[in-house]
C-alpha cells in the first residue's frame, strides 16, 4: 500500500526537522520526505494541510488495566484511546493482576496487543515477584518474553536488601530498572501533598520527603551497582535537583514526569475533587514551576500520560477512599502543546518530549521520521479546540482532573506501521 | 465542587458543610438566632412546632454520643421527627456504597442528614450528590470540620464575652487531626478576634501551621500568657503513645491544663473542651470543674446552636 501525506508541517524531532512537505509511504514504511520515491502510486492521498505531521507519540506510562482490572478497562477500549491520542507505542506497568511477574502473563498480553494490532504494547515486568519486594523475578525469561525494562510500579520497597540485588542482578544483564521513588512509611497513609490543602481539609498528607528519601537510596544503589536507571513520575523540585546532581556525575539515568504535574498543583483539588487524586500527589506550586522549568532546560526527559482508567464508582468515594489515578492517552498531546504554547517552546521542542525522548529510554526503534523506518505517524490539527468531556474520550474511564476544561490540539489521523488506525472527519470530532 | 455549595446562587444557607467560606453574616443570624431559643432567666431551651411533620435523619458512621444526642434533642425542640441511625459500617462492608445508603434513605422521605463520618470531605461528598431538597448538615467529617461545634464555641465566647474583637483565643493540643481545631480557627479569624494561637508538639501540628491564620506555640506557658479563652482539644486514646507522643504522662507534663498554668491567662480566662474530656491527660480535673470552666453550658447552647441551624435550613427550602 502506498500512501502520501501531502502538504502537512512535518515535524521530527530527533532530526530537528520542521517543514511543510509532503510525506510518502510505501508498504508500511516511511520512503520518502519531499518528492515521492521511485515507482510511487499512491493509493491513498491524505490532505494534511493546516495540520502537524509527526512520528507517533511514545508514552512511557499507560496502564491498560489487562489482566485483572476490565471493569476499569479493557485492551481494546484502551488501544482505541491510545491511537485517538496519536499514541503508537506504549510501555505498561505491572501492576496488573495478576501482576506482570510470569513470561506466560506477557506473552499473553503481548499476543493480546498484536491480535489488536493498533497500537505497540512493551510490557514493563515486575521487579520482584507480585510486586511484594521479597523475590526477584525471572528477568532474563521476562526479557525474551517481551519486556523492556522491570519496575515496581507504584508498591514502595520495605526492604532495601533486596532492591540492591535486584539492581546487581539487572545490571549483569544490562537491564533497565524503573522506579517511582517514595518511602514505605513516610507518607504511606498519605493522599495529598504536605501542604496548604492537607493542612485546609485535614487530609491526611504524603510529604516530599517521601520522595527524596527513596531517591536518595535508589541513586546510591543504582551508582553501587551501575544499574541503568528510569526514574518515573518525579514529582517534586529536590527530586529533580537530585536526579540531576546523579546525571552530572555520570550516571546513566533518565526521568519522566506525568502531564497532569505539568498543568497542575494541590490548590486544584478544591473542595476534595477526587480526579486530582494522583500518586503521586499533586504538588505546591513551586514543585509544579520547578516541573515546567525543567521540562524546557532537557532535566526531565520525557513527559508520561500516566493513563489510570478507573471505574467511576471507585472514584465516588470520599477522597482518601478513592482510588488514585487518571485517564491521560488522549490528552498526552493537547497537554504538551499546552506547556510549549505557555512556556514558548516551539512544537519541535514538546514532540521531542512524547516521541524521540521516550523511544531512546525506552531503547525502541520508534520516534522518528527516518526513511526506512515502520511509519507510525500522529497527525494533528494543533489548532483545534475542543472540550474535555465523557463524551469526547474514548478511554472507558472518564476520570481525569481536566473534566470540562478545553484543549487546544487534537489528533486527525493515526498511522501504525503504514496502516491507519483512527481518523476523524476533517476539522472535526470522531 | 466549591464551599459555596453550602450556599445557594443568592447566598442563603443551602447546607452547613464547613466554616470554610461561610459569610460572617451568617454565622451571626446563626448565633443570634441561637440566643432566641434560650431563655435568657433560666437558660431552658424552649419547644417551638417550627419542624413538624419534617424527619430528620441521624447518620452516624462514626460513634458519638454527645453530639449525636444534641442534635437529636434540638430536632425533637423544634418537633421534628428523628430517625437515628449509626451505620458502624455494616452496610457498607455488605458492598453498598456511601451514596446507595444514602439515597435509599432519601426515599424514606428524609427532609434533612445530619451526618458524621471518619472520612474527611465524606459530608461534601454526599451535599454534591443529593437531591437538591434535602438538606445535609456536617456533624464532622475526619480530620476536616465540625462546623457546629466551631458555631457552638462561638456562641458561648459571645455568651461570657461581649466584644471578639479584643480576644486571645489559644486552642491546646492536637490541632493536626482536630476538625474541631480546624473549624474554630477559621469561625474565630472569620468573626474577627484579636488573636488565635495553637500550643502543641510539632508531631501534633500540621505542616506550616501559621497559614491557617495563627500564631503557633510549643510551650504551653509562653502561649496562655495574657490569653481570654482557652480551648483544650481531646487527645484520642490511639496517639496518646507511639510515633506521635510518647505517654500520656508525658503529654500531661507539657500541655496539661493545670491551675498554675491557668494563673498565666487573664484571670476569668474561659476554659473550654469539646468533650469528651481525658481528666488527668490534657485537663487537670480542679480546672475542668473550677469556677473558669465552661464546658457544660457548652452542651447545653450546642442545642440552641444546631436547633438554630436547622431551622435556618428548613427556613431556606
Amino acid at each position: 500500500m502506498h500512501i502520501k501525506i501531502a502538504k502537512g508541517r512535518v515535524i521530527d524531532p530527533v532530526n530537528n526537522y520542521d517543514a511543510v512537505n509532503d510525506l510518502y509511504i510505501c508498504d508500511g514504511k516511511i520512503s520518502a520526505i519531499g518528492s515521492p520515491p521511485a515507482g510511487f502510486n499512491p493509493q491513498r492521498l491524505i490532505d494534511a494541510s493546516g495540520y502537524v505531521v509527526c512520528p507517533g507519540l511514545i508514552d512511557l506510562s499507560a496502564r491498560l488495566r489487562e489482566p485483572g482490572y476490565e471493569y476499569k478497562a479493557t485492551l481494546e477500549s484502551e488501544m482505541c484511546a491510545a491511537v485517538a491520542g496519536g499514541v503508537t507505542s506504549m510501555a505498561c506497568p505491572p501492576d496488573t493482576d495478576p501482576v506482570l511477574d510470569e513470561p506466560g502473563l506477557v506473552e499473553m498480553l503481548k499476543h493480546r496487543a498484536r491480535t489488536l494490532n493498533q497500537a505497540h504494547v512493551y510490557p514493563i515486568g515486575a521487579l520482584t515477584m507480585g510486586l511484594k519486594g521479597q523475590t526477584l523475578t525471572e528477568m532474563a525469561e521476562l526479557t525474551d518474553a517481551g519486556c523492556i525494562a522491570f519496575s515496581h510500579a507504584d508498591a514502595a520497597f520495605t526492604n532495601n536488601q533486596v532492591l540492591y540485588r535486584a539492581m546487581q542482578y539487572a545490571a549483569t544483564f544490562n537491564f533497565t530498572v524503573w522506579l517511582r521513588p517514595q518511602d514505605a512509611h513516610i507518607g504511606s497513609d498519605g493522599v495529598v501533598h504536605d501542604g496548604e490543602i492537607a493542612t485546609r481539609l485535614g487530609l491526611p498528607a504524603i510529604p516530599p520527603l517521601s520522595e527524596t528519601i527513596a531517591l536518595s537510596t535508589i541513586i546510591s544503589l543504582a551508582r553501587e551497582t551501575g544499574v541503568r536507571l528510569h526514574i518515573c513520575r518525579l514529582s517534586t523540585a529536590s527530586g529533580i535537583k537530585m536526579v540531576n546532581m546523579a546525571r552530572h556525575e555520570g550516571m546513566q539515568i533518565t526521568c519522566d514526569v506525568s502531564a497532569q504535574h505539568v498543568h497542575l498543583c494541590e490548590q486544584d483539588i478544591g473542595y476534595f475533587n477526587s480526579h486530582f487524586h494522583l500518586a503521586p500527589p499533586l504538588r505546591s506550586i513551586t514543585d509544579r514551576d520547578a516541573i515546567r522549568a525543567s521540562l524546557a532546560n532537557g532535566e526531565i526527559d520525557a513527559i508520561c500520560s500516566d493513563h489510570t482508567p478507573v471505574d467511576e464508582d471507585a472514584k465516588l468515594l470520599p477522597f482518601s477512599q478513592s482510588e488514585a489515578g487518571a485517564t491521560g492517552l488522549e490528552l498526552l498531546l493537547p497537554l504538551s502543546l499546552k506547556w510549549a504554547r505557555e512556556m514558548n517552546r516551539n512544537l519541535v521542542d514538546a514532540l521531542g518530549l512524547i516521541t524521540c525522548s521516550p523511544a531512546k529510554i525506552l531503547g525502541i526503534d520508534a520516534g522518528s521520521l527516518n526513511i526506512g523506518k515502520p511509519a507510525d505517524l500522529c497527525i494533528f490539527d494543533p489548532e483545534l479546540l475542543w472540550r474535555v468531556t465523557p463524551s469526547t474520550l474514548v478511554s472507558q474511564s472518564k476520570n481525569t482532573p481536566f473534566l470540562d476544561m478545553d484543549m487546544q490540539g487534537r489528533v486527525v489521523y493515526t498511522l501504525m506501521e503504514g496502516s491507519v488506525v483512527y481518523e476523524t472527519c476533517k476539522g472535526g470530532l470522531p | 465542587m466549591h464551599t459555596n455549595l453550602q450556599l445557594t446562587a443568592n447566598g442563603k444557607l443551602q447546607h452547613l458543610l464547613t466554616i470554610d467560606g461561610l459569610p460572617r453574616h451568617v454565622i451571626l443570624e446563626i448565633l443570634d438566632t441561637a440566643k432566641v431559643y434560650i431563655n435568657p432567666e433560666t437558660h431552658e431551651i424552649q419547644k417551638v412546632p417550627l419542624l413538624s411533620g419534617k424527619t430528620i435523619f441521624n447518620l452516624f458512621f462514626e460513634n458519638s454520643t454527645r453530639t449525636r444526642t444534641t442534635f437529636e434533642i434540638a430536632a425533637k425542640r423544634l418537633s421534628a421527627d428523628v430517625v437515628n441511625l449509626n451505620i458502624n459500617t455494616s452496610s457498607l462492608s455488605k458492598g453498598e456504597t456511601l451514596l446507595d445508603t444514602v439515597n435509599n434513605l432519601v426515599a424514606m422521605q428524609a427532609s434533612m442528614f445530619v451526618i458524621r463520618h471518619n472520612e474527611s470531605g465524606a459530608v461534601h461528598l454526599i451535599a454534591q450528590h443529593i437531591a437538591p431538597h434535602i438538606k445535609v448538615i456536617n456533624a464532622g467529617d475526619g480530620r476536616h470540620a465540625h462546623p457546629t461545634q466551631a458555631l457552638l464555641d462561638l456562641f458561648t465566647i459571645r455568651h461570657f464575652r461581649s466584644d471578639f474583637t479584643k480576644l486571645r483565643i489559644a486552642i491546646v493540643g492536637d490541632i493536626l487531626h482536630s476538625r474541631v481545631a480546624r473549624s474554630d480557627i477559621l469561625a474565630l479569624n472569620t468573626i474577627g478576634v484579636a488573636e488565635v494561637r495553637v500550643i502543641g508538639p510539632n508531631t501534633l501540628l500540621p505542616t506550616n501551621a501559621e497559614q491557617l491564620g495563627v500564631r503557633v506555640f510549643h510551650d504551653m506557658e509562653q502561649g496562655l500568657r495574657d490569653v481570654d479563652v482557652i480551648i483544650i482539644l481531646r487527645l484520642q486514646n490511639e496517639r496518646m503513645s507511639g510515633s506521635l507522643l510518647p505517654s500520656p504522662q508525658e503529654y500531661f507534663k507539657s500541655y496539661g491544663l493545670t491551675p498554675e498554668r491557668l494563673l498565666l491567662a487573664n484571670p476569668d480566662a474561659l476554659v473550654m473542651h469539646p468533650g469528651p474530656m481525658n481528666r488527668g491527660v490534657e485537663i487537670d480535673s480542679a480546672v475542668a470543674d473550677g469556677p473558669n470552666s465552661v464546658i457544660l453550658a457548652q452542651v447545653t447552647f450546642g442545642i440552641a446552636v444546631r436547633m438554630a441551624v436547622m431551622s435556618i435550613l428548613m427556613r431556606e427550602s
